[in-house]
Formats: C-alpha cells, sequence, structure tokens
C-alpha cells in the first residue's frame, strides 16, 4: 500500500479495483464509494419500474373513456408509480448515492463514521425493494402513495400490508443514512474544514439528514399502526372505535410534507456546486445559502397541514398551516436570487451539468410559485385534488430533484467512474428532457386550473387534447432517461481518462485522483480557504 | 489513560480513540432522537384520544393491573441505576464488577419481560385485548377499546425495545467478562447504557399515562 505515489496526478486503479474485483467484494464492502453505486445501481431499476407505472397512466390518459384499463388497474398503476418513486427513488437519490459517495470525500474523511451501518442501510433498502415488488408481483395495491385511512384500513381489498412493510424497512434505511451523515459531518472533518468552509452541498446533506431522522420514525409508527389495524383490530385510525381518519393524515404529513424538503434539499446542494463551478465564482452570500437550506428544513416541520385544508380541519389551523406555508417561500427565494446572483454577469460555461443545474432553477421556481398558489387556502379549496396539483409535485419533484440528480451525475461521473462522458449527446440530453418535461407537466397546470381531477382513469371529452400533449411529452422525457443510459455505459468502456479535475472546480473530492484509491486520500488533506475558491 | 486502548478497537476512519468515541456517542443520541419521534407518535395519539374520551380512558386504566405496573416500573429503574454504575466500574478499571452489574441489569430486564407477559395473559384472560379476545360491553366500551388498543401498541413496542436491550446488555457483560474494556476504552458499555436509558425514560412516561390514570378517581 505504502508503495502507491501520494501524487493525485497518478491513475491508480481506484477503489473500483483495490477492494476487489468478485460479486462478493461489493456485496460485503464498508466502502462508502462502493455503497454509494451499490445505490445508484438500485435506484436506478426502482427509477424506470416507476416510470413504467407513469407510462401506463399516461397510455391510459390518451383517451377520455379510459378504455386502456380498468380502473383498478389505474389506482394500481399510478400507487405503483407513487410508492416506488417516492420512497425507492426520490428520499435515496441523491443522499444515499452523491451524498454517500462525497460527503466523506468533500470533508476530508477516510469513510463514513459507521460504514456497516452504511451498508447495512443498502440492504434494509433492498429487502423494502423486494417486498414492494412482491406486492406487485401479487396484484398491486390500490390506496394511492398516501395509504388514506378509512381506505387503507377497511375497504382496499389489495395488499396493503405488505406495502406497509416495505415502506416501513425502507424509513429504517433512511433513518440510518441521515444518522450516519450527520455523524460523519459532525466528526469525520479534515484539519482546517470549519463549518463556514464546507461546500453548500454538505450544508444540504446536514439538513436533510436532519429531516430524514426526525420525521421518517412517525411514518414508520403511522404505517405500523395502519398494518396493525388491518391485522388486529388496533383502532387508532378507526371511526367504529371512537378512533379517528384525520389523525392518520396528520400524522402521514408531519412526515410526508417534511419528506418533499428530504427530496429538494439535497438537490439545492448540487446545484450549488454545480452553478459556482459552471461560472466559475464564489457563490453569491455564502451564509445566507447554508442558513437559509436549514430554515427551510425547520418550518418545513410546520407545514404539514396544508395538504389538508378541505379535510376538516379548523379554519384557524387552516389560516395558520398557510402563512406558514408563505414563510418557507422565503428562504427558498433567497436561494433562487443568490443562484442569479452568482450567475449575474458571468461567462457562464454550458457544460451539461450546467444545463441540468439551469434547468433546476428555472423548473424549481416555477414549481415554488405554484405552491404560493396552493398555499393560500381559498384558491387551494378549488385546486386541490387536480392535475394543478400534480403538476405543481412534479415540478418540484422531477423538474427539481431528478433534474439536480442527473446534473450532479453527470458532474460527478468522471470522479465515480475515472471517465469522461461524450459532452455532446449529454447536453442533448438535458434539453431534451427539459424540453419532454414542460411538455409533459405544464398542460396538467392548465387541465388543473380547467377542473381536471386526479386519480381518475376517465375524463371529460374536452380535457383530451392537453392530455394528448402531455403523454407525448411523457414520450420524449422517457428518450432523455434513457440516453444517459447508454451513454453511461459507453463511458465505462470506451470514456477517455478523466484526470482528477476535469472541470478545475474546487473541493476537495477534485484534489484526489479519479477514481479515488479504497480510502480516498493518499495523504490526510488540510484546508486552508473556502469552498470556492474560483480564481480564473 | 494508562492502559491503552486496544489496536483492535480504533476502525479504520477514524484518526483516534477520541474522535472514534464522540462519533459513536453522536450517533447514539441521534438514535434517542428518531425513537423519541417514533414513540412520540403514541403518545400524541393517547393524548388526542384521551382527551376525547376522558372517562373510559380511566375506566380501562382501571382495569390495569396496578401493583404489576409498579412492580415493573420499579424494576425497571433499579436496573437503570445498576447500569449507571456499571459503567462507573469500567471507568474505574473493575471490568469484572462491571460485567455482573450489566448482567444483573439483563436479568431485571427480563424479569420485567415476565411479569409484563403475566399481565398481558391476565388480560387476554379478561378479555381486553382488541383483536384477539376483547369481551367488553356496555357504554364506553368502544373507547375503552381505544385504551387498550393504545396500551398494548405502546408496551408491545416498548417490551421489543426492553427485549433488544437484554441482548445487547448480556452481550456487552459478556465482553466485559472477557476483559475486553477498560477505563480507556468502554464506549460499547456507555452506548448500552444510553440505549437502557431510553428504556427507562419510555416507561417513565408509559406508566402514569396507562396504570395511574385509572387509580387516581
Amino acid at each position: 500500500m505504502n508503495s502507491i505515489s501520494a501524487d493525485a496526478e497518478s491513475l491508480g486503479p481506484g477503489y473500483l479495483v483495490q477492494g476487489g474485483r468478485t460479486l462478493w467484494s461489493w456485496l460485503a464492502t464498508h466502502d462508502h464509494k462502493r455503497i454509494a453505486v451499490l445505490y445508484t445501481v438500485a435506484i436506478t431499476f426502482f427509477f424506470f419500474l416507476g416510470a413504467v407505472g407513469a407510462a401506463l397512466i399516461r397510455l391510459t390518459l390518451l383517451y377520455p373513456d379510459g378504455r386502456l384499463t380498468s380502473a383498478e388497474t389505474y389506482n394500481k398503476a399510478f400507487t405503483f408509480h407513487g410508492v416506488v418513486m417516492v420512497w425507492f427513488f426520490l428520499i435515496p437519490s441523491i443522499p444515499s448515492t452523491l451524498g454517500n459517495f462525497l460527503v466523506p470525500l468533500m470533508i476530508g474523511a477516510r469513510d463514513m463514521a459507521f460504514p456497516r451501518l452504511n451498508l447495512f442501510s443498502w440492504y434494509l433498502y433492498m429487502i423494502g425493494g423486494l417486498f414492494t415488488v412482491a406486492t406487485l408481483l401479487l396484484g398491486g395495491v390500490d390506496t394511492g402513495w398516501t395509504f388514506y385511512t378509512p381506505f387503507s384500513t377497511m375497504f382496499s381489498n389489495s395488499n396493503v400490508i405488505l406495502t406497509v412493510i416495505g415502506v416501513f424497512v425502507v424509513g429504517f434505511s433512511s433513518i440510518l443514512t441521515g444518522m450516519n451523515l450527520i455523524v460523519t459531518t459532525h466528526t469525520m472533518r479534515a484539519p482546517g474544514m470549519h463549518w463556514y468552509r464546507l461546500p453548500l452541498f454538505i450544508w444540504g446533506m446536514y439538513a436533510t439528514s436532519v429531516v430524514m431522522m426526525l420525521a421518517t420514525p412517525v411514518l414508520a409508527m403511522t404505517l405500523a399502526l395502519v398494518a396493525l389495524e388491518r391485522l388486529a383490530g388496533v383502532g387508532i385510525f378507526d371511526p367504529a372505535l371512537g378512533g379517528d381518519p384525520i389523525l392518520f393524515q396528520h400524522f402521514f404529513w408531519f412526515y410526508s410534507h417534511p419528506a418533499v424538503y428530504i427530496m429538494i434539499l439535497p438537490a439545492m446542494g448540487v446545484v450549488s456546486e454545480l452553478v459556482c463551478c459552471g461560472v466559475r465564482r464564489k457563490v453569491f452570500g455564502y451564509k445566507f445559502m447554508a442558513w437559509s437550506m436549514f430554515a427551510i428544513a425547520f418550518i418545513g416541520f410546520l407545514v404539514w397541514g396544508h395538504h389538508m385544508f378541505v379535510a376538516g380541519q379548523s379554519m384557524y389551523a387552516g389560516i395558520v398551516f398557510s402563512i406558514l406555508s408563505f414563510v418557507v417561500a422565503v428562504p427558498s427565494a433567497i436561494k433562487v436570487f443568490n443562484w442569479l446572483a452568482t450567475l449575474h454577469k458571468g461567462t457562464i460555461d454550458f457544460h451539461a451539468p450546467m444545463l441540468y443545474a439551469l434547468g433546476f432553477v428555472g423548473l424549481f421556481t416555477l414549481g415554488g410559485m405554484t405552491g404560493l398558489f396552493l398555499a393560500a387556502v381559498a384558491l387551494d379549496v378549488s385546486l386541490t385534488d387536480t392535475y394543478f396539483v400534480v403538476a405543481h409535485f412534479h415540478y418540484i419533484m422531477v423538474g427539481g430533484s431528478v433534474m439536480a440528480y442527473l446534473g450532479g451525475l453527470h458532474f460527478w461521473w468522471p470522479k465515480i467512474t475515472g471517465r469522461l462522458y461524450s459532452e455532446g449527446i449529454a447536453k442533448f440530453a438535458a434539453v431534451l428532457m427539459f424540453v419532454g418535461f414542460n411538455l409533459t407537466f405544464f398542460p396538467q397546470y392548465v387541465l388543473g386550473y380547467m377542473g381536471m381531477p386526479r386519480r381518475y382513469h376517465q375524463y371529460l371529452p374536452q380535457f383530451q387534447d392537453l392530455n394528448v400533449l402531455s403523454s407525448i411529452g411523457a414520450g420524449v422525457l422517457a428518450v432523455s432517461y434513457l440516453l444517459p443510459l447508454f451513454y453511461f455505459a459507453h463511458s465505462l468502456y470506451r470514456g477517455k481518462p478523466a484526470g482528477p479535475n476535469p472541470w478545475r472546480a474546487t473541493g476537495l473530492e477534485w484534489t484526489t485522483s479519479s477514481p479515488p484509491p479504497e480510502h480516498n486520500f493518499h495523504t490526510t488533506p488540510v484546508v486552508t480557504g473556502g469552498p470556492y475558491e474560483y480564481r480564473d | 489513560m494508562n492502559v491503552p486502548v486496544p489496536e483492535a478497537a480504533l476502525q479504520q476512519q477514524f484518526d483516534d480513540p477520541p474522535q472514534q468515541r464522540e462519533a459513536a456517542m453522536l450517533g447514539m443520541w441521534s438514535f434517542i432522537a428518531t425513537e423519541v419521534l417514533f414513540f412520540g407518535v403514541l403518545f400524541a395519539a393517547y393524548i388526542i384520544c384521551r382527551w376525547r374520551f376522558p372517562l373510559p380512558f380511566v375506566e380501562g386504566s382501571a382495569h390495569t393491573d396496578f401493583a404489576m405496573g409498579t412492580a415493573e416500573t420499579a424494576i425497571l429503574l433499579t436496573s437503570g441505576c445498576l447500569s449507571a454504575i456499571a459503567l462507573r466500574q469500567i471507568q474505574l478499571d473493575r471490568a469484572r464488577q462491571s460485567a455482573v452489574l450489566l448482567a444483573i441489569t439483563a436479568a431485571l430486564g427480563a424479569a420485567f419481560l415476565v411479569l409484563h407477559g403475566m399481565e398481558y395473559h391476565d388480560e387476554f384472560e379478561e378479555g381486553l385485548i382488541p383483536g384477539l379476545r376483547y369481551t367488553q360491553a356496555g357504554p364506553g366500551a368502544n373507547a375503552m377499546e381505544l385504551f387498550f388498543s393504545l396500551y398494548n401498541v405502546i408496551t408491545g413496542f416498548h417490551s421489543l425495545h426492553v427485549l433488544i436491550g437484554v441482548v445487547l446488555l448480556l452481550v456487552m457483560a459478556a465482553r466485559s467478562w472477557r476483559g475486553a474494556f477498560s477505563s480507556a476504552y468502554h464506549t460499547p458499555i456507555e452506548i448500552a447504557g444510553l440505549y437502557w436509558s431510553l428504556v427507562d425514560i419510555v416507561w417513565i412516561f408509559v406508566y402514569p399515562a396507562m396504570y395511574l390514570v385509572g387509580s387516581a378517581g
């Protein structure tokens, strides 16, 4: 080991080979980088599985009479799409892949604080995934991803318990990942790496981890109660016993609203890195950027009631939740304005990661603005449960999180694999995704505004044109998702060696070789400056 | 710090033992925070249901076994005290005493589980277990079923935690007996002790909420 040169320029085989070449050496690894790769493979699989659900939805909605599927199949399709995309793709997407890979590298550590726990959380994820796939094979589940009671506890004849167990298990994977990231950030920073020298990606991951840790247990227990109610008649949500179905909604959204921030905060971290590198500048207002993520995470815990404006909560609760929901927009807007200020009058390099980042800023802004429409009680009463809501959260989750995830994957791909992908086709895919996305979801704003309800497989004939447009967009979107599979696979075998720092970016992860050696750094780095010291 | 930390105990990702200890302690405290939220759901449900049905909850609580609950409380709190002394003993390099104390702590935990099992048995006989055997009738019986739902879920999850704690303490006792720990390295004992305190503290909330409400009036 000692004979390896300490020079980062030397292209060693890196972690991809050093830990062993067998399948078992991967499945039993404690190396955070390998675990990140395991996660990437797994979530990519689930992403395309969830996309099949989406394809079924969009195909059905080509026709107003829903001739392609039965109502029951349609219910199962959107439930499967929601469950898989939320818990098996979006929530683990950035934290478990890029976060796992980059956090120790960015803070100058050899590994996560708890490597075995890290691997264990991947196995938990896979076990949860098995339950979900089993559900699909046994006939699916039809409650919607929200498992609202009393439908999920008393009336649904589908595999609710199995799905709920899957989500319960994957929830613990998420809790353990959050714990690991928090402890790693606190205790494993390299000498000189003060809190205000951390890259914003780390701040984003930290804020996310807090939410993961504090919100996910609530979901776990709530879903356990749903399962117990179906199994053993425990009646906490059962009105016949005096239990309260609305209580379920409170508990569920106490998790599931913060869960939105689990999906978007890491994306904000990624985009901050991409923007700074693309314009070769210090981020504008570093401390505001860092603390605004914490503000979002904190206020995010206090707004769950805006999902329940029409569920029978008191008017006063509605007003308070509405005001708090508007308040979340403030730190979010700080971030958008700071990204724009960072870009302002800069020389922007429009490489593929930057295109994704710019797409993120635009789509996140649109998704956030329409969130304000929905946070206004009076408007929400007529917009709730329409396609306006569907369009809104897809702008945040797909336009926001997925864009940032793909941008980050492109940006750090040379670091992860040691090879360059072909930039031309990557740019094409990024632009195609932006176009396909807007083509799919912008018509849904209009449909929702015109009153088309969500979760029906039939609709009034006057909505057909926009639905067809949306389905065509989904096809374009699908192509833009498949393209990276091919050129990434190609780059694995034929890509040019990347060298340690192909983007000439700052940050400790770029000071080590690509792919990094097993313990990340040949010598422990010492940090002497801030995260974005771009000079050229 | 006269005894060196065993070489094998320092994992490769850490620079030195204090860093490893700090990481382990912070990890455990984070875990405790998640557990508070985990049980928090059940206590929130308890508060809401009791606020809605105050009298059936008092009546339900009167059906629980006050003497048993009190004995269980005494047992758990004693065991918590012993686990703290076990930590003190290992800090003073008395590994064997520490091991014995940990084993007694685990035994008390097991005794708690036995007593609670007996309680569940009695409640089954009386028909107080919703879903399995619930035979109460009359006004308020439905809301009382809600009380027993919560009682069983909360004590059930708590007992699961006790069971895990007992196993954990036994492992620590065995390792301490074999000399794995010393005043320089005893983080696992400290962490197991923290976990056991969590088990205690959850019970300190369960006991008044489930057993004392009924004997108050």
